[in-house]
């Protein structure tokens, strides 16, 4: 039985539903000489923003029980290196190229997506409107619908490549977010950025992170992830990108089921750099052993 | 850069040398092959979710197709590894980094470590031909002293339980060593300490290479966890692919 593992998310076909997540891939160069970025979905560069941005101070990064927190601050070369340097090689890499753009103003999600979407090798944009870990922009607007609303609403007049709206789960009502993207033309989202955390050491007292809060991601978040997804899926019609602590297979099927036609996978690159090779051949036995022709036919098959 | 790659490695031996210290021997064929001195490998020391992230180690040296690690128990991770017994399974990704340069023109080589910071000195020395090698290592007290694999060694303890009471800075400085541009310094150990050689050498003029230590997630290059500021410019290098070791004027501590 041959398996079709494509998916689609918008205008974008994906061979699979595996994307690696922003931020754990680099701009792609410092993956491919260790994974073949062909045999993977997509995958989405770190947050690029107008200007370089050097990024928060040490520490950045401290592991809590089955999860890390995060405050690296989205330290990016800034657009125009992007383009001079970063974008030829991606030209190179034969991969889906999703862009992850992070902006401090919608002026400057709208400047950013016009300068790349020129560029045939970048296919989509991910539009980070949730990061926890800058002190403008990001997570101030992934708070607040109406800025949502237009951000995706501008970008979409600047570009009519695949529009993937990145979601915070630091609020209490993800799918009036979906609701609002969906309204203003976004063609998918992105669910979830990581959830704000802290931790602190017991003798100094003083936080491990030198941002004092960071983004917790790893499989602590998986269950909180999933029930994001669930209650975008039930209620809103946009295809969702799933992620969350997913480690293996199995948690990929799990999302799928809740509700995602894509998913990405984030921490688990930092600890099995192959893990995207070993997901698909988990998925591949899955559907055989399940009869399942298209994977796509997963997504949404909660029986509730 | 060199691939990186996992290898499942079966422990050979896990001894213990001091209360806090083990010497670690696995055999990764693979990266014994490839890995030099300086470099390091990142252990995964569970099969599940916790501890979640990998540890990085210093390459203590290499026999054949085994791996040697010098770690010390410091937390969570390292009491898990400390409980493995030969024949059991670690995954191990590497090799990682940059190691120490050896071949440029010098006649003495300075090993000076810090505590667990001795851990890389072990295959450097054994790579290093036909030169001068001389070693200052500093411990907490006498029962932390691990010499393993060094050669002309010179101790320095905290509390002065055995040779100098000092750091192995100011045993270092202490000793008339001959300083010229003929000499190069490896140096390892708690920030501080190197710091404080990096003045030293800025000073003197001496030829300087620090192996530093970082919290990191990844190890190659991906997480941007593990940032040292370049002196430079106003960015910021990685300890896992710019380093772990730099060259004593390329950062600020």
């Amino acid at each position: 039985m041959e398996i079709d593992l494509s998916v689609n998310i918008g205008k974008l076909k994906l061979c699979n539903p595996i994307v690696l997540a922003s931020g754990t891939v680099g701009y792609g160069e410092e993956v491919a000489n260790f994974l073949d970025l062909s045999k993977i979905g997509a995958i989405i560069t770190k947050s690029i923003s107008l200007k370089p941005r050097r990024g928060n101070s040490p520490q950045r990064i401290v592991e809590t029980s089955s999860g890390m927190l995060n405050a690296i601050g989205l330290a990016n070369v800034g657009l125009d290196e992007f383009v001079k340097t970063k974008i030829p090689i991606l030209e190179k890499l034969n991969s889906n190229v999703i862009c992850n753009i992070a902006a401090s103003s919608i002026e400057e999600y709208v400047e950013c997506t016009k300068a790349l979407n020129e560029f045939e090798i970048i296919k989509a944009f991910e539009i980070n409107v949730s990061c926890p870990n800058v002190k403008e922009g990001g997570l101030i607007f992934g708070n607040d619908l109406t800025a949502v609303g237009k951000i995706t609403s501008e970008i979409r007049v600047a570009t009519n490549k695949t529009i993937i709206i990145k979601l915070s789960p630091n609020n209490s009502n993800i799918a009036e977010f979906a609701k609002v993207v969906k309204q203003e033309g976004g063609d998918a989202v992105s669910a979830i950025n990581t959830l704000i955390g802290t931790a602190f050491d017991i003798y100094t007292k003083k936080p491990i992170l030198k941002n004092i809060t960071g983004g917790l991601s790893g499989p602590a978040i998986k269950p909180v992830a999933l029930a994001k997804v669930l209650e975008i899926s039930r209620s809103v019609d946009i295809p969702i990108i799933g992620l969350g602590g997913i480690m293996n297979w199995k948690d990929v099927v799990e999302f799928m089921i809740v509700g995602a036609s894509a998913v990405q996978i984030g921490t688990v690159n930092f600890i099995n750099p192959f893990a995207a090779y070993e997901i698909i051949d988990g998925l591949i036995k899955y559907c055989k052993n399940n009869s399942i022709i298209n994977i796509s036919q997963l997504t949404g098959t909660y029986q509730i | 850069m060199n691939k990186i790659i996992i290898e499942n490695s079966i422990i050979e031996s896990n001894d213990k040398l001091t209360e806090s210290i083990y010497l670690l021997k696995v055999h990764s064929p693979i990266i014994a092959s490839k890995i030099k001195p300086g470099q390091f490998c990142n252990v995964k020391v569970s099969d599940t979710d916790y501890p979640l992230l990998r540890r990085p180690f210093s390459i203590c040296d290499v026999e054949n197709h085994l791996i040697v690690f010098l770690y010390q128990v410091v937390g969570v991770g390292t009491e898990i590894l400390a409980q493995k017994m030969e024949g059991e399974v670690l995954s191990i990704l590497g090799p990682l980094g940059n190691g120490f340069n050896f071949d440029d023109d010098f006649e003495t080589a300075i090993i000076i470590g810090g505590g667990i910071g001795v851990a890389p000195f072990p295959f450097l020395i054994r790579n290093i031909t036909n030169k001068k090698i001389v070693s200052y290592i500093g411990f907490r007290n006498k029962n932390e002293i691990v010499d393993y694999g060094l050669t002309n060694c010179k101790y320095a303890t905290d509390d002065g339980s055995f040779g100098l009471k000092g750091t192995c800075i100011d045993l270092f400085k202490s000793e008339n060593t001959i300083l010229n541009s003929k000499t190069k310094i490896f140096a390892c150990g708690p920030n501080p300490m190197l710091k404080s050689l990096i003045e030293y050498c800025s000073d003197k003029n001496l030829n300087c290479e620090v192996s530093l230590e970082s919290a990191m997630a990844c190890g190659f290059g991906i997480c941007q966890g593990c940032v040292v500021e370049s002196k430079e410019d106003d960015e910021y290098k990685l300890v896992c692919k710019d380093g772990p070791v730099f060259k004593f004027n390329e950062i600020k501590l």
